[in-house]
């Protein structure tokens, strides 16, 4: 299992990078989403992937007593999902709004504050 | 007042201070007083934790009484306690500027609760001793800052916001990459656990690759060579209060994390990491300034003279000595008052000729003497001329380079630095020394400008001012400071022991 994810994550991360080096600004956010998606993923296989078992440690004991998925990675996930979600919906706001001031999406066309 | 208190003041107060400009969202006059209350408040709060943490060294909160090492804890160390004051401070000036340049619809669209936001996310990043708590200060000071840069809506502001966005979520995407990946190898994210866990990790390869991770994650925050180019893309867009709060705090943030992991977390291969981070250092000292000379507007020469110092702060902490990093620490403090002051300067200039090109600008040492001692000590200080703040920053980062025997950075310091006297006295012959243009506008805004819009503009340039030189005359006791914060750094076992002490007083039971 854990290898499939990782070969998962490392698509994720290729198709991410590879949509951000198109010269569309959409495509730029669909690959900045790829992105996120792969680092919560790679946050997910780091916390063992162990399937059916609680993680609840029974009373009276100090430590589970069997091997189980780690239950904080995937705390740390749900906020990252949360805040990435946030994030993203302002960029695309931000993106509907270049284009509509700018009336263009190629990001070849946004030069007038470079230096 | 309970120590520990003190310790979440910074981060609750512009917490409590957004949410009642929330509720008073209808009226520019209540935003605009509540948001200054606000800042002053924050000053106040920031003084007093500098002073508690002082006399207390170290001061941990362990948030909802969770033990060390499971819950979030809050750290106050001496340079992150200096680091809220000077937010405070900057917080205070801008908010006080904001008065007089914002515009009323920015206002009623929100400036004064996203400013707070900003200081909150700023202020915790300082503060926190977990990584992922870090990760999360880091998201909220950033769509502060998305939304403040675009507020408005003009043609530059969105094109810098689109490049400003991707590449600081990239460097986000790739801290929580690395986030889970140290969690995955030491099962810990309390910065003081790792520390330890990191020293005794058996394969260190993972932790220079680890390292690596951190350094781009935050090297992107910290506009570093070459992963800079946001920042001179944007930072000329946005209102000039915005820009200046800004300059200086946001890189800032990037460079106290860095301060902190390469001081704490990764200090067990110093020979690559740190030999790389000099290496940075140089080269985002020399691309910098070298950017800066090549334009010619305002602000966009302020912004490139801040990715350029951004190396200097990183050269005290890549030579690792206590002097180059009491340097760094020094330099820090000079750099967030002089840069936010030279940015309000620089926004004075651009609303009396009406845009920030030098060549449409000239006379204002005529026309406008207080204006032009202001930034003449400015601009003075910042390229390190005796006995302003800048001179001090930069002799001690140049003798700590003496002392560890790495030449090479200090002839770069040395010729960066005369760089940017050039680049600054550029800025004095256009706009101040040169007859105005003939077709430049006039000073029109000059008999428009009630006395109070006038003192909303001086008053915090003045105070910054001060400081700049205060800084420099009373040099002493602020290099105590300073040195007094890189032997803290330096010391990781007692930040150590510090935070999983307390931890450990409350769970001693089974």
């Amino acid at each position: 299992m854990d290898i499939v994810l990782a070969i998962t994550v490392g698509g994720l991360y290729a198709a991410g990078i590879f949509m951000m080096l198109r010269r569309n600004v959409v495509k730029l956010l669909i690959g900045l989403g790829l992105l996120s998606h792969a680092a919560n993923l790679l946050i997910f296989t780091a916390g063992r992937l162990v399937r059916g078992r609680v993680a609840v440690i029974p009373a009276g004991e100090t430590q589970p007593l069997t091997i189980v998925a780690d239950p904080l990675p995937q705390a740390l996930i749900l906020t990252a999902i949360v805040i990435s979600f946030a994030v993203l919906a302002f960029t695309l706001v931000l993106i509907y709004r270049t284009i509509q001031t700018l009336g263009t999406d190629d990001l070849d066309q946004l030069r007038a504050t470079d230096t | 007042m309970n120590a520990q208190v003190a310790v979440v003041l910074p981060i609750v107060l512009p917490l409590a201070t957004m949410t009642v400009l929330l509720l008073t969202w209808k009226s520019i006059v209540a935003q605009k007083v509540i948001g200054v209350v606000g800042s002053t408040l924050l000053l106040m709060s920031a003084t007093a934790l500098l002073w508690l943490v002082a006399r207390h060294n170290i001061l941990v909160l362990q948030v909802g009484s969770w033990p060390a090492p499971f819950g979030i804890t809050l750290v106050a160390d001496r340079l992150s306690s200096i680091m809220v004051m000077l937010a405070g401070l900057m917080a205070f000036a801008v908010s006080v500027y904001s008065l007089a340049t914002i515009d009323d619809r920015r206002v009623a669209f929100g400036f004064h609760p996203l400013v707070q936001l900003l200081l909150m996310g700023v202020c915790g990043a300082f503060l926190t001793g977990d990584l992922f708590n870090l990760y999360v200060w880091f998201e909220v000071m950033l769509i502060a800052s998305f939304v403040l840069l675009t507020l408005g809506g003009e043609r530059g502001q969105l094109e810098g916001a689109i490049k400003y966005v991707a590449l600081n979520l990239i460097s986000s995407a790739v801290f929580l990459a690395a986030i889970g990946v140290i969690y995955a190898a030491t099962g810990t994210l309390n910065m003081a656990d790792l520390a330890l866990k990191l020293r005794s990790f058996p394969d260190q390869n993972v932790v220079s690759v680890l390292a690596m991770l951190f350094l781009i994650a935050f090297g992107t925050k910290a506009a570093v060579f070459p992963l800079f180019f946001w920042l001179p893309a944007s930072y000329h867009t946005p209102p000039v209060a915005v820009s200046a709060i800004f300059a200086g705090l946001l890189t800032k943030v990037g460079v106290y994390s860095l301060m902190r992991a390469f001081t704490l977390l990764f200090v067990t291969e110093l020979e690559f990491t740190h030999n790389l981070l000099l290496l940075i250092a140089g080269l985002t000292m020399v691309t910098g300034v070298l950017g800066a000379m090549a334009q010619s507007e305002i602000r966009r020469i302020l912004s490139f003279h801040i990715v350029s110092q951004i190396g200097y702060m990183l050269m005290g902490l890549a030579l690792f000595t206590p002097l180059a990093l009491a340097g760094s620490v020094f330099y820090i403090i000079h750099h967030i008052v002089v840069k936010t002051n030279l940015f309000l300067i620089g926004g004075m200039i651009e609303q009396r000729f009406g845009t920030g090109l030098l060549a449409k600008s000239g006379g204002l040492y005529r026309s406008a003497p207080v204006l032009a001692t202001l930034f003449f000590l400015a601009a003075m200080s910042l390229a390190g001329v005796p006995p302003l703040s800048g001179f001090f920053a930069k002799m001690t980062l140049i003798r700590g380079g003496l002392e560890a025997e790495r030449y090479a950075i200090v002839v770069a310091a040395l010729v960066v630095s005369l760089l940017t006297l050039f680049s600054m006295t550029k800025i004095w012959t256009e706009a101040f020394w040169k007859p105005a243009p003939v077709d430049a506008a006039t000073d029109v805004r000059l008999g428009d400008q009630s006395w109070t819009d006038r003192f909303f503009l001086c008053g915090p340039t003045i105070l910054l001012t001060t400081i700049t030189v205060g800084i420099g005359v009373m040099a002493g006791p602020v290099m105590d400071a300073a040195l007094a914060a890189s032997e803290q750094l330096l010391d990781q076992n007692a930040y150590i022991e510090a935070v999983l002490s307390v931890g450990s007083r409350e769970s001693t039971r089974p």
